[in-house]
């Protein structure tokens, strides 16, 4: 048998039901068993959208998604959609074709040397050099993208590797001597965390992504309720804990929420669940943890200590570290609240905060169109979102619901992540509305991904916040740089209605919010690609906003 | 401060790159890298010396850590362990050299002396600061080319 159809045996047994990707020159023998397998191939128009379409299904269906490309510039446009999955941590498999191995190192045509490339962005990456490695290099590919914590990882596949007819072994065990995503929680370390919060005057649970990564929104719930103690999330962990909760507080952060941001200033303790404290969580590192005793989960080690100092660290599958915390506080029967002033403070705070921060004045302002979209939407939707204010919009206007529906590229901050990430989503969860909260700078490096939409009957939503410029970019140069405008300026082109529609997908432009309300509704039930464009007024900024470099008690409050 | 690194790593084509890529991205330095198969062919040692307070080295051990092809990483105790470096000074026979003298020199390190027509080549295998005192002894000969092969390191009275 191929090398070639060793590959597609290899995936069909991982339960691969499609593939991702563009052909080329260098990965033809592995289209030509793609052709013969009943996997179903989604064909894109750059191969950054087939990594990213990989990374919306891995989100979603946390398993992971798989992309194709070929070699040499087909290698490196799908670096950006590795580079995006490996800072957000989701399980991919991108599977590029090479060189034939006697051509690499001799600058051959569209050679590249990916694997090098490649080496910060992934988990791991193999170059089979003999066709018979071929499944084992898949079980282990599979192994190490979806365990512990999750990433892409590449397969290199040289074309005459591909080519190449060997004896195959499909059930051989294996054993990755120095990979161990196993590492249960030290329970001496959970009792003392319990002590931590319960001592605590003022505590705050801040969940990150890793609580969406593992599906622990039960246990992170049961936790919150059971010592009463508020919730704010990282901006990747938006939505880990719904928003209509009244323990939530939403986002912190760059663009947290007001009560979110104030609050967190004011706590003694916090129970950090699956974050890394990103600079654009925590502003400062040092004015965080100079105040605080932190408790970090976390199944990664190398991420205790990275940016914070910690009090007690908890290494391991956050679900089951949240498990076992649950059980050992249940058992402890605590019956009284001892925070009381502290949750009727932090209630004063959030209702002051929800009566009285200024929005845009417009009928069609930022808050109020996504606080449309929210009432229209069913809670079970997905939403994906570019990068740029409308993200950021979002963070802050859309409250998330259900758990684990809203999706984002938060590390890497890719712009025209959301509609390719938004077409894998949906064919992960084919029943279930998925819909892009896009910008219009970040819709026009993806766009044509309209035609995979259209074409291949994956049907989403482009909720296009339109204002004619690269928005964030705008604001930075407004509020930074004394209103001195470069770059920036998009203008109204393309024609979104007309581009939509000369893919064959549908085009909605929307002028006020009655309008916004019935185009949703129309997009819900199409069947095809829907573009609603919303143009708003340019001049509107993200508020609030804490800095680059300063700390969120330095938050800028909407004037 | 200065540590010791001492990294089982999985003897792999590229694996030399994926460390030291590692240091650099994560903005770590190397002072000095040494690598040699072990025993088992299956792996390599790498020893590492790289300059931190404790917060970054233990930062830098749990990174090498979470590679997949690390099987073991340890910062060495450098009371325990034996630490050598081999060196070797090219120097050119003038008036200044005395081929006397320099064997005395010598003679305290277990150092060697290869004599060419031209130059000396002088090789030595000690811990860092005696060669750091035997270039400073040397110093006032014509030193032509130095090569220095980087701490390789083992930690003694272990399990």
């Amino acid at each position: 048998m191929s090398g070639a159809r060793s590959l597609m045996l290899a995936l069909e047994n991982q339960g691969v039901k499609h593939i991702f990707g563009l052909p080329g020159g260098a990965n033809l023998p592995m289209y030509d068993e793609l052709y013969k397998s009943n996997i179903r191939h989604i064909l894109v128009r750059h191969e950054q959208s087939a990594a990213h379409m990989a990374d919306g299904f891995g989100r979603v269906s946390r398993k992971a998604g798989i992309c194709f490309a070929t070699s040499g510039p087909g290698a490196t446009n799908i670096l950006t959609g590795i580079a995006t999955a490996q800072a957000d941590s989701v399980p991919m498999i991108a599977i590029t074709g090479q060189v034939p191995l006697n051509m690499i190192g001799r600058d051959a045509f569209q050679e590249s040397d990916i694997i090098g490339m490649s080496n910060p962005v992934v988990k791991y990456a193999f170059q089979p050099r003999n066709a018979s490695d071929i499944p084992l290099t898949v079980k282990k590919s599979f192994y190490i993208a979806e365990t512990g914590r999750p990433g892409p990882v590449l397969i290199d596949i040289p074309k005459d590797v591909q080519q190449n007819v060997a004896d195959m072994e499909f059930t051989t065990k294996f054993k990755i001597k120095g990979y161990n995503p196993w590492i249960m929680p030290d329970i001496i370390q959970i009792e003392k965390a319990i002590n931590m919060l319960i001592s605590s005057k003022k505590p705050m649970i801040l969940a990150g992504g890793g609580v969406i990564i593992s599906s622990a929104f039960s246990e992170l719930q049961a936790i919150a309720e059971l010592l009463t103690i508020p919730v704010v999330t990282t901006f990747k962990g938006k939505g880990a804990f719904p928003e209509n909760h009244p323990l939530a507080l939403g986002p912190i952060g760059m663009h947290g929420h007001a009560e979110a941001n104030k609050l967190m200033t004011e706590v003694d303790c916090v129970l950090a669940v699956g974050t890394r404290f990103s600079d654009r969580s925590v502003g400062t590192f040092d004015d965080f943890e100079k105040r605080l005793k932190i408790i970090h989960m976390d199944i990664d080690p190398a991420e205790i200590g990275k940016n914070q100092t910690t009090s007690i660290a908890i290494v391991g599958n956050v679900q089951t570290s949240l498990r076992m915390m649950v059980q050992l506080i249940m058992q402890r029967k605590l019956n009284q609240i001892t925070n009381c002033e502290w949750i009727r403070h932090v209630k004063e705070v959030k209702e002051y905060w929800r009566d009285n921060l200024k929005i845009h004045s417009g009928e069609m302002s930022a808050a109020r169109i996504l606080r449309k979209l929210r009432s229209v939407l069913p809670k079970n939707a997905i939403v994906t979102t570019e990068v740029g204010q409308h993200q950021m919009w979002a963070s802050l206007f859309f409250d998330v619901i259900k758990p684990g529906t809203f999706f984002s590229s938060t590390g890497l901050g890719t712009m025209g992540w959301g509609f390719p990430a938004a077409i894998g989503a949906k064919v992960a969860s084919p029943n279930i509305p998925v819909i892009d909260i896009a910008g219009d700078g970040s819709f026009n490096m993806t766009e044509n991904s309209l035609a995979t939409s259209v074409l291949e009957n994956i049907p989403v939503i482009v909720f296009l916040i339109n204002n004619f410029s690269l928005g964030m970019v705008a604001q930075w140069q407004r509020t930074f740089y004394n209103r001195r405008m470069i770059g920036i300026d998009l203008q109204n082109c393309p024609d979104y209605v007309k581009l939509a529609e000369s893919y064959g997908a549908q085009g909605i432009r929307v002028e006020s919010l009655d309008h916004l309300e019935k185009a949703i509704k129309t997009s819900l039930k199409s069947d095809i690609a829907t573009v609603i464009d919303i143009p708003i007024d340019p001049e509107e900024d993200v508020l609030p906003f804490v800095a680059p470099g300063t700390s969120l008690k330095d938050m800028i409050l909407p004037s | 401060m200065y540590s010791i690194l001492s990294i089982l790593v999985e003897n792999k084509p590229g694996i030399l790159f994926k460390v030291t890529h590692l240091f650099r991205s994560r903005n770590f330095n190397i002072e000095s890298i040494s690598v040699g198969v072990t025993t088992d062919h299956d792996f390599s040692r790498m020893t590492i010396v790289t300059i931190g307070n404790e917060k970054q080295i233990q930062q830098i051990v749990k990174q090498i850590n979470k590679m997949i092809d690390t099987i073991d990483v340890k910062i060495l105790n450098q009371n325990k362990s034996v630490y050598k470096e081999t060196v070797l000074f090219k120097v050119l026979k003038n008036s200044k050299l005395n081929i006397t003298k320099l064997n005395e020199l010598l003679e305290p390190y277990n150092g060697k002396m290869y004599k060419g027509d031209i130059s000396v080549i002088i090789e030595l295998t000690e811990t860092p600061d005696k060669i750091i005192a035997f270039e400073e002894q040397i110093k006032s000969y014509n030193i032509l080319e130095t090569a220095r092969t980087g701490i390789v390191a083992l930690e003694n009275n272990e399990h």
